[in-house]
């Protein structure tokens, strides 16, 4: 079965970042002054294969683990989906 | 001793590294490839600065799974000398060879100039033989720079000398303005518990060659050379 998994990997809460701290900036420029907070972080969309969606989420999650977030930095969540 | 840089695709300081080891410190060094296994006999390890696969997703996070970084987390591991230089450290943090991470400077700003470096203490071979005094300049050139690791970490880092340099002013002065990318108590650079792996962000063998007009990381090396003679 194919599956397609959204992961999203954002900075954790406690550790300052610059980019999001950049934007708001450039949103209150844009006359948008009440926004409160930004955190920019990235999305990763994989598509795989897998016998369930069981084995497809244990697959992401060592996926996120092990590459594609560094959890001393950085938390993550995904949503596996089967394709049809 | 026998000394080796690794060359990962990207890397760009591999070839003053050698230039260093080789002419400067006549010193017998090897490059070594990221697609092969063998160390070649290298007693110590260089992972050097650039922008290994691109700086893809985080510096130092594909470059960390190279075939070749199996061999040096073994070398690590068994008491082998393993440096990284600028994304040679960002390389050592994701591999968690080294503990906490570089992340984004706090100016989001790339950041290339020459910066002073405080050694913390003498317990370590890299800084050995440096004078605690002083305040050695050595260039940066990084934008994923700032050194981040959460409480407990800094702690066990104080508790077992890990911290080996912090950014500090041209008088030796460890402060806000002295510190670059924002990094955790101006550490610049750190090495394991059992100070066998080293990290650092800036760049000593930019500093090294009487030609370039300072020679201040070449105490650096000097320190690691005297390892040979001890």
């Amino acid at each position: 079965m194919k599956f397609i998994a959204e992961i999203d990997v954002m900075p954790l809460k406690e550790i300052l970042d610059p980019q999001g701290k950049a934007v708001k900036l450039g949103l209150g420029n844009l006359g948008l002054s009440k926004i409160a907070d930004v955190r920019i972080g990235k999305h990763v969309s994989i598509e795989l294969e897998a016998q369930s969606k069981e084995e497809a989420e244990k697959n992401v999650d060592l996926a996120c683990k092990k590459l594609l977030a560094n959890l001393i930095m950085e938390g993550y969540t995904f949503k596996v989906n089967s394709i049809n | 001793m026998k000394f080796g840089v690794i060359v990962f695709p990207g890397s760009n300081c591999d070839e003053d590294l050698i230039y260093v080891l080789k002419n400067v410190l006549d010193q017998d060094v090897v490059k070594l490839w990221h697609k092969d296994h063998d160390l070649k006999g290298c007693d110590f390890v260089f992972l050097p600065g650039g922008f290994s696969y691109g700086d893809y997703l985080r510096s130092g996070a594909i470059a960390r799974f190279s075939p070749i970084m199996e061999s040096v987390m073994n070398h690590a591991e068994k008491g082998g000398f393993v440096m990284g230089i600028c994304n040679g450290f960002q390389i050592l943090t994701e591999s968690h060879l080294l503990p906490g991470a570089l992340i984004r400077n706090t100016a989001q700003k790339f950041n290339c100039k020459n910066v002073y470096l405080k050694p913390e203490h003498n317990n370590s071979p890299l800084t050995s033989k440096l004078d605690l005094k002083k305040a050695y300049k050595i260039p940066i050139a990084h934008g994923e720079g700032r050194y981040f690791a959460d409480a407990k970490t800094l702690k066990e880092l104080k508790s077992n000398d890990q911290i080996l340099f912090r950014y500090c002013d041209e008088n030796g002065s460890v402060s806000d303005s002295a510190n670059p990318n924002g990094s955790l108590e101006n550490i610049a650079g750190i090495c394991n518990k059992n100070k066998n792996v080293f990290g650092m962000m800036p760049h000593p063998e930019r500093a090294s060659d009487p030609d370039l007009g300072n020679t201040d990381g070449k105490a650096l090396f000097d320190s690691i050379l005297a390892l040979i003679e001890a």
